[in-house]
């Protein structure tokens, strides 16, 4: 095949080990600026549907501005502007990557959080409150649990989008895959090679990362069925 | 038992209640009737605070509900609410429905909350379905697991909002019955309902709002069988065939 004669995959074979580090990367970036922007965005969530001004407010507008704003602008100015500002010098990219993709994740985790609040019916809260249970008891035991159901596609399909942006860590020279193949593109001055082995194994994760939510998908949607409590006599 | 003391209640510019003075003593029951939009669902609510008072003062075993300083839960644990939705957790088996409000607010014991919840859901006719998830329940079922819901935080007030409006004919009664059962125990009611057969068979008082004031109140004999006021002959004139 001509193709396949023209592929040089000897070109990824002599930089697997990088290649390697770089898968690694983009899975440790992905996962710690996921579980952070799910953390961080649950309370924004909380935050925006407050009836309270000084809770709200601060919220909305961080959320506002951290998905108004591109995230390669982010973490260029945290790299570059906020980490040396505050700490006097760089922190290096693993840092800098991980604060900026939580910070992003983390607004838009809280819209996702938000909607799925408000679209439990409002009788559900005034029941739980009639029956004498505090704001946050009620939100803990009857409207989160509900809510958590109905956010789990958007959360997945937040994870999808996180781990595809963390390629932007490439602009900090984050060592990542794309930061890999660019450094063999620029060695070997050859260019199918390195970038359509980066988005082959964007595919492979985001394949594997969707096959993981469907999972969690089926197992949370078994709660609703019925199931026999063991240990109580009939009477 | 339940004063109310020149309430008003607005939504934005409309006023819905727009001053009303009512007593009611301990263990009776009492009939809100009247059409849709006459403020009578909103004045319920405003007994456990669902509704924010606007103005005027309501009195629960003489505490101001409506002061700042009075804490609310403690209010709504002796105040239970039915809804014309049922407002089930659909998350909840039947069961720890019943039990979540006494273990989280009451910090009943596991064991004795769910002797409880047995209890109430013999008392409703329902203790075959503690396992079962709402949304498997007709609408009188889920209503009836409700009940046993409120009751089971011992109140001493019931408010039931249009409690059989959402059910189907056939299922209406089923849940009457235990309202019934309820205001022979001596429970204090109050309830809005369009169920005038009801509201003349158990209440003991009737009230007839219409545009946000009480326009006629008094025994159910005396209102369904010789109202006085122009508005009361025309409601029930429509409803009453």
């Amino acid at each position: 095949m001509e193709l396949f004669d023209f592929f040089r995959w000897d070109i990824i074979w002599n930089y697997r080990e990088l290649y390697l580090k770089g898968i690694w990367a983009t899975i440790v970036l992905t996962l710690s600026g996921y579980l952070g922007g799910v953390f961080f965005g649950l309370f924004l969530g909380l935050g925006q549907v407050s009836k309270k001004k000084w809770i709200y407010w601060p919220c909305k507008i961080y959320v506002d501005v951290f998905r108004g704003t591109p995230m390669l602008v982010q973490l260029l100015l945290i790299h570059l502007a906020v980490i040396p500002t505050i700490f006097g010098q760089s922190m290096g990219w693993w840092v800098s990557g991980i604060v900026g993709l939580i910070l992003n994740s983390a607004a838009y985790n809280a819209e996702i959080f938000r909607a799925g609040i408000q679209s439990i019916d409002k009788g559900q809260m005034e029941a739980a409150r009639s029956l004498g249970l505090t704001h946050t008891q009620a939100m803990r035991k009857v409207i989160l649990p509900q809510a958590f159901r109905r956010m789990i596609p958007p959360l997945g399909n937040e994870f999808i989008a996180l781990l595809k942006d963390s390629s932007l860590v490439t602009v900090i020279a984050g060592a990542e895959i794309l930061y890999v193949s660019k450094v063999v593109a620029g060695t070997y001055q050859r260019f199918w090679e390195p970038y359509l082995f980066a988005a082959f194994l964007y595919l492979v994760l985001t394949y594997l990362v969707t096959k993981l939510i469907a999972v969690v998908e089926k197992r949370v949607s078994i709660d609703y069925n019925p199931r026999k409590k063991k240990g109580r006599a009939e009477t | 038992m339940i004063k109310v003391e020149n309430l008003h209640k607005h939504f934005g510019k409309l006023e819905v209640l727009k001053g009303i003075d009512y007593e009611i003593n301990e263990k009776e029951v009492v009939c809100v009737i009247g059409p849709s939009g006459s403020g009578k669902s909103t004045f319920l609510r405003c007994l456990n605070l669902l509704e924010e008072v606007t103005d005027g003062a309501i009195y629960i075993e003489g505490v101001k509900i409506n002061d700042p300083k009075t804490n609310i839960n403690d209010i709504r644990t002796e105040v239970g609410m039915v809804f014309q939705q049922f407002n089930l957790f659909p998350h909840m088996t039947v069961l720890d429905n019943i039990m979540m409000a006494p273990m989280q607010v009451r910090k009943l014991k596991k064991a004795d909350a769910e002797k409880l919840a047995l209890d109430l859901l013999d008392k409703v006719g329902l203790r075959a379905k503690a396992d079962n998830f709402p949304q498997q329940l007709s609408g009188g079922q889920q209503q009836r697991v409700a009940i046993a819901r409120a009751l089971a935080m011992k109140p001493k007030i019931m408010l039931f909002d249009e409690p059989t409006s959402a059910l189907d004919p056939e299922m209406v009664n089923e849940v009457l019955d235990v309202m019934k059962d309820l205001a022979k125990e001596g429970m204090t009611m109050v309830v809005v309902t369009h169920e005038m057969g009801f509201a003349r068979e158990v209440g003991d008082r009737v009230l007839f709002m219409d545009g946000g004031y009480i326009v006629e109140e008094g025994h159910p004999d005396d209102v369904f069988g010789n109202p006085q006021n122009e508005r009361t002959k025309a409601f029930l004139g429509k409803v009453l065939k």
